[in-house]
């Protein structure tokens, strides 16, 4: 109580004064003799920052001159969750790690479970997951066009997304079940096949969503104050983007080919034909353009997975790791047995550790499994490719504008609900 | 002498009345144009259409709660808002909507509607100075620079019009331009047009101009801390400097309240007809350029601070200068020294 009464001198000690110890940010050591800088706080709720994102900016007039972010305002404790879930129980949380493009989260829960309790997925199942995986992909590079050039100042484009957005909802409610958290994926397969109804929409979809993306770079792309905005603004370069850690559009924004769909691939993608679209000058505009090619390039693969489909049992028929159907739990007493035990003990993989990774559309997305034999893991580690994209933030925002900080977060696309877990 | 007063008030008072209805449906057409460009409706609720909607809006923004930050300075603080809105207001009595329809002449109108429009300026700096927040001061400080910048090209572009009037009474420069179509001053003008329309778009704050209030990455700028009534007056005189500005457009750059074509297409026309067609004529030129500002600010990024003072200081200051250098070149040669 007795530092409050103090009568706080400078911004530090003011800022001191009001803020709880574990979340202030220190700003010290730098020479201001003139105190002409400005010390401002961003987040973590503003409109610009993506959810919870909090960046403390040191400002002299409109230039940043240090930036620190500070993460953590939507920290649920998934990894710890995790030792206390079966395998299956903690699949609705992965939902909600990425929110923009639940099913790929899902994907990557249950390949990393897949690899450490040893299961093969049937090929239709796969097939669909790929498909699936990208459609995320594409509904969570959607949100981040229509929110990058929402930053920017242009309103109208975040709505023209959210129109093609909620045609990519209303095909994951046919396929799925649920509009937004999907859930489903299952280890071993999943929870439902593609239906008739769903091949139609998603066909349809298909075939108009390129136009709407051409329709969207014509607008963008040669427009002088979008590119005043995004060109040179937040670059790095190849080698520091790969020491820093960034994956997915970012790194590829900066000119290095890396995309686990090529390097190390899983599902379906090596029998895939696709680019990876990458642009070496590694600013806001390259991101931009890396992910405006990737719409196409996924719209490729739904396309050649839909000739790929073939009818198939979308599910492993072996009770004892993976879920029976429902339709074999309610008339027959093996089922009934094996769901009970399932639903208990869950998959028990061997005891020792998994890392499986998969490209989602902000980078690799890992989940690292240590299991000690039993049905919930000992130990559970995600490695989100938001957490770490959001590491180079600091070096992007030093030394540029107050209006480019909210166009370099739009570019890194992060997602706080991956990179707080 | 009473009557003429009497009729000269009655005259004033309608004007600013139906000022006030423009500015509030100018907010539902914004709305509604927003929204025909998003794949909305946009407001349909209140009213036949939503055309009630205004005055739905009007009452809430009255009955909510009035915060003033403890931080704050109480006395700008409230001044502000009244500069701004009285400002914004005060410009309009030079605009002549009809032949013989204006609140004021006075022989400097044009000098008199820059000056006024530049002291609104100071309702937004103010604003975002007493409320003692740092994304208001940063959106304060943006507006200053901001206006001092373009003030400037906007007067270049005018002193080529008031070259070719010889006159900075806002009734001459419209006189002068209703013999045909092609003496409107957008025709005689095209640079000088050029150069005003764009600063008319920094003057009234916005897109892509907006940096004083930038929502995205300022949250509201100047207007952050302001709530209820007052957030309401920033509103409206935001409001209010778009019609306003499109006024100055259209009767500097389009012939004012001129009917195109008059004499081939209404040679009769004459008496209160001709007054009700002159003010139809102006009302609808007045909204082809509110509709182009509209349409501008939900296509458009914005700009940035230091592209902002490049575009202005670099490109539309030279280019000012060159206006009025053509035109008195101009003005010299044809007059014949």
């Amino acid at each position: 109580m007795s530092e409050l009464k103090k009568q706080p001198r400078t911004t530090d000690e003011l800022l001191r004064l009001l803020e709880d110890e574990h979340t202030f940010v220190t700003l010290e050591g730098e020479g201001d003799a003139l105190d002409t800088e400005m010390v401002i706080n961003m987040g973590p709720s503003h409109p610009a920052t993506h959810g919870v994102l909090r960046v403390v900016l040191k400002m002299n007039g409109e230039t940043i001159t240090r930036a620190i972010p500070e993460l953590g305002y939507l920290h649920r404790a998934m990894e710890k969750l995790a030792e206390n879930k079966s395998y299956h129980e903690f699949m609705p949380y992965t939902d909600r790690l990425d929110y923009m493009m639940p099913y790929s989260n899902n994907v990557a829960w249950c390949l990393a479970v897949e690899k450490a309790a040893g299961i093969e997925v049937p090929e239709r199942a796969q097939v669909i997951r790929t498909l699936a995986c990208e459609l995320a992909r594409i509904s969570s590079h959607l949100l981040w066009l229509g929110s990058m050039v929402m930053d920017t100042g242009a309103l109208t484009l975040f709505l023209h997304t959210f129109r093609e957005r909620e045609k990519i909802y209303d095909i994951f409610d046919l396929l799925t079940g649920a509009r937004f958290t999907v859930s489903h994926s299952r280890i071993g397969g999943l929870a439902s096949d593609l239906s008739p109804e769903a091949l139609t929409a998603l066909k349809s979809f298909i075939k108009q969503f390129p136009a709407h993306v051409q329709s969207w770079e014509k607008l963008l792309n040669r427009n002088k104050i979008f590119l005043q905005r995004t060109v040179g603004i937040g670059y790095i370069d190849g080698d520091l983007a790969v020491d820093m850690g960034l994956t997915g559009p970012n790194l590829r924004g900066s000119g290095v080919e890396w995309d686990l769909r090529k390097k190390m691939p899983y599902l379906k993608y090596a029998d895939l034909q696709f680019d990876i679209p990458t642009s070496a000058d590694g600013d806001s505009f390259s991101r931009y353009w890396v992910r405006m090619q990737e719409f196409y390039e996924s719209v490729r693969i739904i396309e050649q997975c839909l000739d790929k489909l073939a009818p198939g049992p979308v599910r492993v028929d072996f009770a004892k790791q993976v879920y029976p159907w429902k339709s074999e739990v309610y008339h027959t007493m093996e089922g009934l047995i094996h769901d009970f035990m399932l639903t208990d003990w869950g998959v028990c993989p061997e005891p020792g550790q998994v890392y499986q990774a998969i490209e989602t559309s902000k980078g690799e997305l890992g989940f690292y499994i240590q299991s000690d034999g039993t049905g919930h893991p000992w130990r559970m580690k995600i490695r989100s490719p938001s957490f770490v994209n959001l590491q180079s933030l600091p070096y992007l925002l030093e030394g540029s504008q107050m209006a480019d900080t909210v166009v370099i977060i739009g570019s890194l696309d992060p997602v706080m609900g991956e990179a707080d877990k | 002498m009473k009557l003429e007063l009497l009729g000269h008030l009655i005259l004033t008072v309608a004007i600013f009345g139906s000022l006030f209805l423009f500015v509030a449906y100018a907010v539902y057409f914004e709305r509604k144009v927003a929204a025909k460009m998003q794949n909305r409706v946009g407001p349909d609720r209140v009213g036949w259409y939503g055309l009630l909607q205004p005055f739905a809006d009007i009452l809430k923004l009255l009955l909510k709660e009035e915060i003033i930050a403890t931080q704050a300075t109480k006395f700008v603080h409230t001044l502000a808002p009244a500069i701004s809105v009285i400002m914004a207001f005060i410009t309009f009595a030079m605009i002549p909507i009809a032949e013989g329809f204006y609140i004021a002449d006075i022989n400097i109108g044009m000098l008199y509607m820059m000056a006024v429009t530049s002291i609104g300026v100071y309702g937004v700096t103010l604003a975002g100075w007493s409320s003692n927040s740092k994304y208001s001061l940063l959106g304060s400080m943006r507006a200053s620079a901001q206006m001092i910048s373009y003030e400037l090209s906007m007067g270049l572009a005018v002193v080529g019009v008031i070259l070719i009037t010889q006159s900075i009474s806002v009734v001459s420069i419209v006189e002068s331009q209703t013999e045909n179509i092609l003496y409107w001053n957008i025709i005689r003008q095209p640079l000088g047009f050029l150069i005003f329309w764009i600063a008319s778009f920094a003057e009234a704050n916005r897109l892509p101009f907006d940096l004083p209030e930038s929502e995205q990455e300022l949250v509201g700028g100047f207007h952050t801390e302001y709530s209820s009534m007052r957030f309401a007056l920033f509103f409206f005189a935001e409001y209010t400097h778009l019609i306003v500005a499109s006024s100055i457009l259209t009767t500097v750059y389009l012939g004012g309240y001129q009917i195109p074509f008059q004499s081939f297409l209404f040679p009769g026309l004459d008496g209160w007809w001709l007054v009700s067609a002159q003010i139809l004529t102006f009302i609808l030129k007045m909204c082809l350029f509110v509709f182009l500002f509209m349409w501008v600010r939900w296509t458009l990024p914005r700009f940035k601070y230091n592209h902002l003072m490049e575009l202005g200081w670099k490109y539309l200051l030279p280019l000012g200068l060159l206006n009025v250098v053509l035109t008195a070149g101009w003005l010299l040669i044809y007059d014949g020294f």
